[in-house]
């Protein structure tokens, strides 16, 4: 094996790090970074931007503006860190335009620091709270989105000082078969769904000799109900192509495909600037860092389609073809694209392999469980306060993840069950909320790791509906080319669509059953294999619920629209409030006898937005199933 | 997606053959999904004719062309709405509440998915999951991302549209 020119990166290094470094020296100034990814501009953060912008040449023309990604905290986004010379930076959130400009000119301009709005000091110190004593902050280990929401996307030197790169500059001194023993010893494990560990896949696809290989960094995430990879890519795509390098090194590969989802455009822009910044400062393309070793990253953009997550169909997409999954063996590893070795990691995988490479594999083996190294990365939502991103170790139970870092389920209803691993995964019941989350220990309770989707349902979710949504979700994905998938998938769906409307048998019932076992059996690839997951778990754990709908016609959750109807109780109505007038979007509601009011249920279409938004102190709406008996 | 531009047939044409493929070189067939990227990004559909121009120089038959353009969703033949709306029906936007709000539009603009209204200002499209999900139930309207919607806040939406964007009247891409 040819040993790379260590001495000659050594000093392309030091040139790069003393380059870097210069950039920050210099009288410090006041910078206000704002998190714009996706969740926050849903949440009004550009409105937020524009507001700093007008503000500071308004009143503080020496601070700086930079826009960041996500730190996870999404429930309070928009979300700004503002370093203040003299202040510890301190967090904010949510940073309404209103908010911004008062940061502004009370913090920057007056030196009052507006603790109001903080969440807290990011760094400890004497005179403000840091964030660090929040359980989710003291709970959590950032390992893969160690910089997310901290450095500005778009500049490969803000990646570089927090000590980006360090795993590529070690690596390429060492012999690639080095590298890959390294992450080998780590135990990482892919993140992408189906946990192999991913030394050995980088063994293997080292091992099929060949000049011409590829790397590819699987960004599609289509699971619904996932943002990881998305949030990662828009905050920090500099540890994904930092990743993918070091696997190309390691493999024997000079070309990657980064390949994003067309839905995410904001990824995919990001991810293109920081190509460009790496380009530049020599950390991508031609003789990177002096080492005599190419790597380049080709970015390539998904067109919507859910199977294309699976390696095989990305391969075909990459290709040009229809995204249609082929059978294995031969691996991607043997034959990929192009029919070539091909290494493909979920971006996940890829960043932790980084941080592997820079802090070395006892430090990755100390976290996570005996059998699971590492950390975790759910983007947790749904009835939970607490929405965002977040990173624990592995085997860091559900309860810890729902109630301390998501805070629980809010307007104090009670958790009914927490959906893992999407269209793929299962429905663990709140009784087996002590369940760690590990590959094995959710395996074993009949869901999957996923790639990270956490979904929390709560007392008002209907499982049975829950388990018709993935089907509906996997038969208009199913690419049809195998008949299990295509043809199983579709009659589940009949019998669960039946079921939500009351309608079904005991017969029907073990004939779901059935097809649940022929499709996960017969299927050609995961998506068919594993589309059976969710109605099988609910079955397991939520049976009672299945039978109570086509028994009793009657959805207990009272979610199922066809077996329930809304009214309201004319005691607890206010006669003063008007807010379920407002808020339906029928104008079914109206006011009758001294001001009481009364949904017309021949214009209801039970979107539940009157339930919902009644105020807390009246509770006038109520919801009965089955419709017919209650609403006296 | 603020140029709002329609073409005539020829022009399109022309348009793909001068300034869309020749970008791509060598002609390959795995340009084929970028190639049908730029040309929707630019013309906001794909038009049948320009598909064929795209099978004569990625030198592909037609109907492995057409085969693929039609796997994906991505992609739609024929132009849509001035305004573009998605309805996202993801697993939070499911549990929160999206089926409402795609038949909250579907009502109030007096079409079904996938369809265009007859005045071409609007379009409405469901969305497997734009990963916006701790702010469920999303709606996309053309470029901006509305969290925590409602069924009455389509109402209010539409009438955003339609007073900030107005119905404008269709400008040649020279106009502009
Ligand atoms: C239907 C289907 C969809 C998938 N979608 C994704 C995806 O969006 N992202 C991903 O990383 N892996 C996805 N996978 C798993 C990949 O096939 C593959 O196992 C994974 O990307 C390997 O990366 P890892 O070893 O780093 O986990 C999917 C699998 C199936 C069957």
């Amino acid at each position: 094996m040819k040993k790379n020119n260590n001495s000659g990166s050594q000093k392309a290094w030091e040139q790069l790090q003393k380059r870097t470094n210069r950039e920050i020296s210099g009288k410090p100034v006041p910078e206000i970074r704002l998190g714009t990814a996706t969740c926050g501009r849903a949440s009004g953060a550009l409105e937020t931007l524009a507001a700093f912008r007008e503000e500071i040449t308004r009143s503080a023309p020496a601070a700086r503006l930079l826009e960041v990604g996500c730190v996870g905290h999404c429930y309070a986004e928009p979300i700004a860190v503002v370093a203040n010379p003299g202040f510890p930076p301190i967090l904010y959130g949510p940073v309404t335009p209103g908010v911004a400009r008062r940061l502004v000119r009370d913090f920057l301009g007056e030196g009052d620091p507006c603790l109001e709005f903080a969440l807290g000091a990011v760094e400890e110190n004497e005179k403000i709270p840091s964030v660090f004593e929040l359980p989710r902050f003291r709970m959590e280990k950032k390992i893969i989105l160690e910089h997310a929401g901290w450095i500005d996307p778009a500049r490969g030197e803000e990646y570089l000082l927090r000590g980006g790169y360090r795993g590529l500059f070690r690596a390429l001194g060492m012999d690639p078969r080095d590298v890959i023993r390294e992450v080998k010893a780590a135990g990482l494990r892919g993140l992408g769904g189906a946990g192999f560990p991913a030394g050995e896949k980088w063994e293997i696809c080292r091992a099929f000799p060949g000049k011409t290989k590829y790397v590819v960094g699987n960004g599609d995430e289509g699971d619904p109900g996932a943002f990881m990879d998305r949030a990662l890519l828009e905050s920090d795509p500099f540890s994904v192509l930092e990743g993918m390098t070091i696997a190309g090194y390691a493999v024997g590969s000079h070309r990657g495909f980064l390949y994003v989802r067309a839905e995410y455009p904001l990824a995919l822009e990001r991810a293109r600037t920081a190509m460009e910044s790496l380009r530049g400062l020599g950390l991508l393309g031609k003789n990177i860092l002096n080492s005599g070793f190419d790597f380049e990253v080709e970015l390539a953009r998904g067109a919507g389609a859910f199977i294309c997550g699976e390696s095989t169909a990305l391969a075909a997409a990459l290709e040009g073809k229809r995204g249609m999954p082929r059978v294995r063996p031969p691996e991607l590893a043997e034959k990929g694209l192009w029919g070539k070795p091909t290494l493909l990691n979920n971006l996940k995988t890829l960043a932790a392999a980084a941080r592997i490479l820079d802090q070395g594999s006892p430090w990755f083996r100390s976290l996570g469980t005996s059998r699971s190294k590492g950390t975790a990365v759910f983007s947790l939502a749904g009835k939970i306060h607490n929405t965002g991103l977040i990173e624990v170790p592995l085997g860091t139970t559900l309860r810890e993840v729902v109630d301390t870092a998501g805070g629980g389920v809010p307007k104090k209803k009670a958790l009914k069950a927490v959906q893992i691993g999407g269209p793929s995964g299962g429905c663990l019941p709140a009784g087996l909320a002590d369940t760690p989350v590990d590959f094995d220990s959710l395996k074993e309770a009949g869901s999957i790791m996923g790639s990270g989707g956490m979904v929390i349902l709560d007392e008002d979710d209907c499982m049975v509906r829950t388990a018709r949504f993935f089907l509906d979700f996997i038969q208009k994905e199913s690419c049809g080319k195998c008949a299990p998938c295509r043809i199983g998938t579709y009659q589940m769906l009949k019998i669960l669509d039946g079921l939500t409307r009351g309608k079904g048998s005991d017969a029907e019932m073990k004939i779901l059953e059935e097809l649940a076992l022929e499709v996960q059996q017969g299927s050609l690839c995961g998506l068919g294999k594993t589309a059976p997951n969710p109605v099988l778990s609910t079955l397991r754990y939520f049976r009672e619920e299945y039978e109570a709908h086509y028994r009793e016609g009657r959805c207990p959750a009272r979610s199922c629209r066809d077996l329930i109807a809304f009214y309201i109780i004319p005691e607890k109505c206010s006669r003063a409030c008007e807010v379920c007038v407002g808020a339906c979007p029928v104008e079914a509601i109206a006011a009758g006898a001294k001001g009481i009011k009364v949904i017309d249920q021949e214009k209801c279409v039970k979107c539940g937005s009157c339930y919902q938004d009644c105020p807390i102190e009246f509770q006038a709406v109520i919801k009965v199933s089955p419709p017919k008996t209650g609403g006296k | 997606m603020d140029k709002f531009v329609v073409l005539n047939p020829e022009e399109e044409l022309r348009l793909i053959r001068e300034e869309i493929l020749p970008g791509f070189q060598p002609p390959e067939p795995r340009f084929l999904l970028p190639v049908l990227h730029e040309i929707q990004a630019r013309l906001r559909y794909l038009p049948l004719e320009g598909l064929r121009a795209v099978s004569e120089y990625l030198g592909l038959s037609a109907a492995a062309v057409w085969g693929v353009a039609t796997f994906y969703p991505q992609f739609r033949f024929a132009p849509p709405g001035q305004n573009q709306v998605r309805v996202c029906l993801g697993t939070t936007c499911h549990i929160k509440g999206g089926e409402a709000i795609l038949e909250s539009w579907e009502r109030e603009l007096k079409i079904k998915t996938d369809e265009t209204t007859p005045d071409r200002l609007f379009s409405l499209e469901r969305v497997a999951c734009v990963g916006c999900c701790s702010l469920a139930p999303i709606m996309t309207v053309n470029d901006s991302i509305v969290g925590k919607s409602s069924p009455i806040s389509v109402k209010g939406e539409i009438l955003k549209a339609k007073t900030v964007r107005g119905p404008k009247t269709q400008t040649n891409s020279n106009d502009q």
